[in-house]
């Protein structure tokens, strides 16, 4: 040994360690003490704002209720899962299947970078295309597909993992009974992985729910319940009130930011418990953070 | 070989991903191409914005119709995101490591599912929602608080001392964005850090380390490279965020930040903040120069993406991203 063997030495290490643990135990209470002063802001101001009202009105100005937006919130987020579930759905069962050749690789590395891509971008992109170029105009259809968009990376991943996590045995099972490829994919493997599947499912409706600034340039904003056109009518939703009428001066819109903001939360919250409980279910696997 | 309907099926369909990233590229460049033959190379270190007469009759400016006067140029933006995101990162990457190291090594296996939910949780929390909590409860906090603080504390360095102003700013934005990024950092690197062979971790005990030295020398240098990829990931995170941003960062518009108290304005909350002014212009050149900062905004998260997927190496390792 070099060094003769001192006591002290291994008392100062014991320490160091000890105030590394409350270092990271501090850094923890640092994000944790925000998160939960968000959750506390959001409840207390938010349900203090509750009325039935709220659920029965239509924004009228900076007062009124939120049903125009509650309303418009779930037909933007039901849109946007009429297009991104399919597509991330087979999506996902292609990179799990077949997915080993060059071009899968290529696609599981773009399904990356995609969910990387701003918000913002995507919603102007929309806005290019769809609002000013297919001369939709603010429109719950240009909505829908911006959010789809930016939805497909997460669901074709989280199906992907579904489908790998099946055993090869049980497909080879159904291969040497003589069953075809589609009839092994949507009969033996589509059941086991579909736990993992809605979990992807609820994931996306989650970062729907809050997404603001795509839906600035596609949704637009409306005070009147959506008339059910696709095209040619902007769509009101709760996510636009949070940021548009905290900005106002008054008491009213302030109230009604703040309610806003709850229901959205509060659904957000409700599905993340969702969603750990089914992942727990299972191994946990949960790509990409937003 | 026989025709497998299926799998083309699948493949078209899977090549809606590939072709999504080439859309917004090709779409974003083609609506923005004559902003950028309008702009130049003046767009990137020009620092005022002006729309110019919006009441005149336009008149033709190298090549393209627009209004008289009008000049674009985003230098000030461009830097309100490099301050932002790299102050959020100052802040987030050491608390992201104490974080994850936390969460991986420093708990029970039932504590770490209910603490790792309040990282998902932060993870989960929509922007809007960290705007609005910035609005009613940080930028107060920043203005009465954290501001003078700081400014008593550091106050010696130049970019720590002079007005502290209403609370709205790059330090407002900065802690927002820092926030919203820890969790994917965090959670990154704790999902690294669990797959850290045990014969690792073994032989650093067998060699008398303690359990925080064995984070600390054994475990943190095998996974330098997803470090340094979460914290790639988190800035492409930072450098796009737009709502949160909008909401506390007072939008500044052609000047620079003096002090780090100083309203600022990111490309992202420009892009936001400007439309309704920019739609009023009758040539569409500012609405295109608007689209020029969304295809920049674009390219920068793809090349950060690109880099920081391939240090974190998510390809082979789905369940660690």
């Amino acid at each position: 040994m070099s060094r003769p063997f001192k006591p002290s030495r291994i008392v100062r290490r014991k320490w160091l360690s000890a105030f590394g643990w409350v270092l990271s135990a501090g850094a923890f209470l640092l994000v944790a003490t925000p998160l939960l002063d968000i959750l506390y802001t959001v409840f207390h101001k938010g349900l203090s704002a509750l009325s039935f009202n709220l659920f029965t009105k239509v924004t009228n100005g900076i007062s009124g209720g939120l049903l125009n937006a509650i309303t418009g919130t779930l037909a933007l987020v039901s849109g946007a899962l009429v297009f991104a579930a399919p597509v991330g759905i087979l999506a996902g069962i292609y990179l799990s299947e077949f997915g080993g050749t060059r071009f899968g690789q290529a696609v599981r590395f773009l399904d990356d970078v995609l969910t990387g891509v701003p918000s913002i971008v995507l919603g102007y992109f929309s806005y290019v295309t769809l609002v000013i170029g297919l001369g939709w105009q603010f429109s719950v259809l240009a909505g829908s597909i911006t959010l789809a968009i930016m939805v497909v990376p997460y669901i074709a991943r989280f199906t992907e993992i579904a489908f790998l996590q099946v055993p090869n045995s049980l497909r080879e099972a159904g291969y040497a009974l003589g069953l075809r490829e589609l009839t092994v994919i949507t009969r033996i493997a589509l059941p086991l992985a579909l736990p993992g599947i809605l979990t992807g499912v609820l994931f996306a409706i989650a970062i729907s729910l809050g997404e603001t600034a795509p839906l600035i340039y596609t949704a637009g904003w409306s005070n009147f319940l959506w008339n059910g056109r696709l095209i040619h009518e902007p769509i009101g939703y709760l996510t636009y009130v949070v940021w548009s009428f905290i900005n106002q001066p008054f008491r009213s819109a302030h109230a009604l930011a703040f309610a806003a903001a709850f229901l959205v939360i509060l659904m957000v919250l409700v599905i993340n418990v969702g969603l750990t409980i089914l992942l727990k279910r299972g191994r946990p696997a949960r790509p990409g953070q937003r | 070989m026989t025709l497998r309907p299926f799998r083309i099926a699948l493949v078209l369909i899977t090549s809606l991903i590939p072709l999504a990233l080439l859309a917004i590229l090709v779409f974003l460049g083609r609506y923005s191409w004559p902003a950028i033959t309008f702009n130049g190379w003046h767009f990137l270190w020009g620092h005022t914005w002006n729309l110019g007469n919006l009441y005149a009759d336009p008149i033709m400016q190298r090549g393209q119709l627009a209004p008289i006067g009008a000049n674009y140029g985003i230098l000030v933006f461009i830097v309100g995101t490099l301050l932002t995101s790299a102050i959020a990162l100052l802040i987030a990457i050491p608390v992201s490591l104490g974080v994850a190291i936390f969460l991986a090594e420093g708990l029970g296996s039932n504590l770490k599912i209910i603490l790792s939910f309040v990282v998902e949780l932060l993870a989960a929390v929509p922007s809007v929602v960290y705007g609005l909590w910035g609005y009613a409860v940080l930028t107060p906090l920043v203005a009465r608080v954290i501001g003078p603080g700081l400014r008593s504390t550091l106050g010696f360095l130049p970019f720590f001392s002079g007005p502290i102003g209403s609370g709205y700013g790059l330090l407002a934005a900065s802690i927002v964005l820092a926030l919203m990024v820890v969790p994917i950092i965090a959670a990154t690197v704790r999902d690294a850090l669990s797959q850290v062979p045990p014969e690792m971790k073994e032989a650093a005990y067998a060699l008398g380390a303690t359990h925080f030295e064995v984070v600390r020398r054994a475990m943190l240098p095998t996974v330098r490279g997803n470090i340094i990829g979460a914290c790639i990931l988190g800035l492409g995170r930072a450098l796009g965020e737009t709502m949160a941003v909008l909401m506390v960062s007072g939008g500044a518009l052609n000047y620079f930040p003096s002090n780090i108290y100083s309203p600022i304005t990111t490309m992202a909350s420009f892009i936001v903040s400007q439309l309704d002014s920019a739609m009023q212009d009758p040539t569409g050149m500012a609405v295109r120069s608007l689209a020029e900062i969304a295809l920049i905004l674009f390219i920068i998260a793809v090349i950060t993406n690109v880099i920081a997927r391939l240090l974190t190496g998510t390809s082979r390792n789905v369940s660690s991203v």
